[in-house]
């Protein structure tokens, strides 16, 4: 099965727009807060109303603003899963997972699903009193309960501690896996985009730009917002004649067969692709000055300035590999390592 | 103290009677219709709500004479609705209990429908978003999600409507006027032997007042306490 999506929505700062397919497979949708992911969800599970466009459900049209078709919530069967999760607090764990069951729920089927998702001795409590990952896997149950066609994830890690989400990331990947459903996972953290989705489209005020394999997306992002979104740190701009891109704020000049001309209008280096010595030898050099430097736990930061102003050039480098940091003075780049962008949007 | 022998072995118990059975009816009816005219509101464009939140919350802010004037211009069997009521179905507003249920209603509504209604607004929109894509209808949702959701700001707005209710004078007055027996409630019993300046049984039937109105908050805070257990003290 698989779910099309293609809607337009006028909203208060700018015109959500919104166009892409997912198979049985988990799709992402990356983006900064308030940018019109969530509003994409709720518009494909009729908690709101697009203005216009079509959203097709395998072989059930679920709106067409032409034909007005407009299915209520309840006939989607769309599995929702929201930020804080939304279990009801007036029913015990037992009942939220029964709660899209039907008039009847079977009590059996019940029980297997709160053994599966490991809350079975949670099933008279008060939902209320639940730690995060607890709720988070009664929501889940809930929605295998109910048996949707799709299953839509808003921000499903966000409400969680730190050390409980690389777990619960798994958990969810075993799950989806095992249902095999399209699922549409809403993000804004790249991380969460990589280890669990298989396509990723990037959103910017209601646009999506570029719609990717998810390995493709983290080696070449295509455009500037999408590079910054997939946490590329340094990204400047770049002009391209002919096979020649030049990156004037950091005096550099090279060319590659990569060049777009009258396209490519930025360039990004992640972080750590930088390197202080010249391990090869057709590497770009770059002269760096006044550097200030930040110690992480596993990494050393390096902000530099490759000229007197100018966007500062940032720097990552694991202490595993460099446990004695000696600021250079210039910094080495394989041409490869630089992905020309196109301009997108504004960030 | 031997008055109040005297008060209790002697005294004439409609009053009190009357204020019970009139403070149960318009609470229930109010209670309904408080909730009914809440979801609506809440459910409705910025506009209508301003207008009709307005209409429903008059009859707080005005003085309770004003509603009065405003029933009898209806009911008065010299108008109208009244005389059209009485001919056509025998139904008498003025001058008789169903004069002082109205009176009472109309009086105690506002504070069922003003808090029902800040109750609703304040229900996390999440669970009915959640409710209805797990296919729940819309009354199942309704008495399952919100009002449970709503739930001590419904209770509180129906103790707050009973005591308005019980209490209830002006309007009833001049809608059902101080018939002993039929319409004399406590408030009107105590206006009424005031003015006779038998402070005695006025302070009487005030303890009395006062004993049922606090007896029965007690109560219901406590129900709604019992709810109320997972919520934060500070």
């Amino acid at each position: 099965m698989s779910l099309q999506v293609n809607i337009t929505k006028k909203l208060n700062s700018f015109t959500l727009h919104a166009e892409f397919e997912a198979g049985d497979d988990v799709f992402s949708l990356l983006g900064a807060s308030g940018c019109g992911k969530s509003m994409t969800l709720k518009c494909i599970a009729g908690i709101e109303q697009p203005d216009s466009g079509r959203i097709v459900l395998g072989d059930r049209v679920l709106f067409d603003s032409e034909k007005k078709i407009n299915l209520p919530p309840q006939k989607r069967r769309i599995g929702y899963m929201f930020q804080d999760y939304a279990l009801f607090p007036n029913m015990t764990v037992r009942q939220n997972v029964a709660a899209g069951m039907g008039r009847h729920p079977d009590r059996e089927k019940v029980n297997a699903l709160m053994e599966r998702f490991r809350i079975a001795e949670l099933a008279e409590r008060n939902p209320t009193l639940l730690s995060g990952g607890q709720k988070q896997r009664v929501a889940m149950a809930r929605i295998v309960g109910q048996e949707p066609d799709v299953i839509l994830l808003d921000e499903p890690f966000s409400a969680l501690d730190a050390y409980l989400k690389w777990q619960l990331e798994q958990e969810m990947k075993d799950i989806l896996r095992e249902v095999r459903k399209p699922t549409v996972f809403v993000s804004h953290s790249r991380d969460e985009v990589y280890h669990l989705c298989s396509k990723v489209g990037c959103m910017t005020d209601g646009q999506i730009e570029v719609i990717q394999p998810v390995k493709k997306f983290f080696e070449n992002p295509e455009t500037r917002t999408a590079a910054i979104l997939s946490g590329c740190k340094n990204v400047v701009p770049a002009l391209c004649e002919g096979k020649t891109v030049s990156i004037p704020e950091w005096g550099l000049r090279f060319e590659t067969d990569e060049a777009r001309p009258g396209e490519t209008a930025f360039a990004g280096v992640r972080a750590h692709y930088f390197s202080a010595e010249k391990t090869e030898p057709d590497m770009i050099e770059i002269p760096v000055l006044s550097p200030v430097i930040r110690e992480d736990l596993f990494e050393w930061t390096v902000m530099f300035h490759a000229k007197e102003q100018g966007t500062p050039i940032q720097w990552k480098v694991f202490k595993s590999a460099l446990p004695e940091l000696e600021v250079p003075d210039r910094l080495y780049l394989k041409k490869s390592d630089i992905m020309l962008l196109r301009d997108g949007g504004k960030m | 103290m031997d008055h109040i022998l005297m008060f209790l072995s002697t005294a004439d118990w409609s009053p009190l009677l009357i204020s019970l059975k009139t403070g149960i009816v318009a609470t229930v009816i109010s209670f309904f219709l408080g909730i009914f005219a809440a979801r609506k509101v809440v459910k409705a464009g910025p506009r209508v709500k301003a207008v009709a939140d307005g209409i429903l919350t008059l009859p707080m802010v005005l003085p309770p004479t004003v509603a009065g004037f405003f029933l009898l211009l209806l009911f008065s069997l010299r108008r109208p609705l009244g005389s059209a009521l009485y001919q056509e179905f025998g139904i008498k507003v003025v001058q008789t209990w169903l004069g002082c249920i109205l009176a009472a209603t109309v009086i105690a509504f506002p504070l069922m429908y003003r808090n029902a209604r800040a109750a609703f607004e304040q229900i996390d929109v999440n669970l009915v978003y959640a409710a209805r894509t797990l296919g729940m209808s819309e009354t199942k949702i309704f008495w399952r999600v919100i009002i449970p959701a709503a739930g001590p700001g419904v209770v509180s707005g129906t103790i707050l409507t009973f005591a308005r209710a019980l209490g209830e004078y002006g309007a009833t007055a001049m809608l059902a006027g101080n018939i002993p027996k039929k319409t004399s409630t406590i408030s009107q019993k105590i206006a009424m032997v005031i003015e006779d300046g038998d402070y005695m049984t006025a302070g009487l039937w005030v303890i009395v007042i006062l004993i049922i109105a606090f007896i029965l908050i007690v109560l219901m805070n406590l129900a709604v306490g019992k709810k109320m257990k997972n919520i934060r003290r500070f």
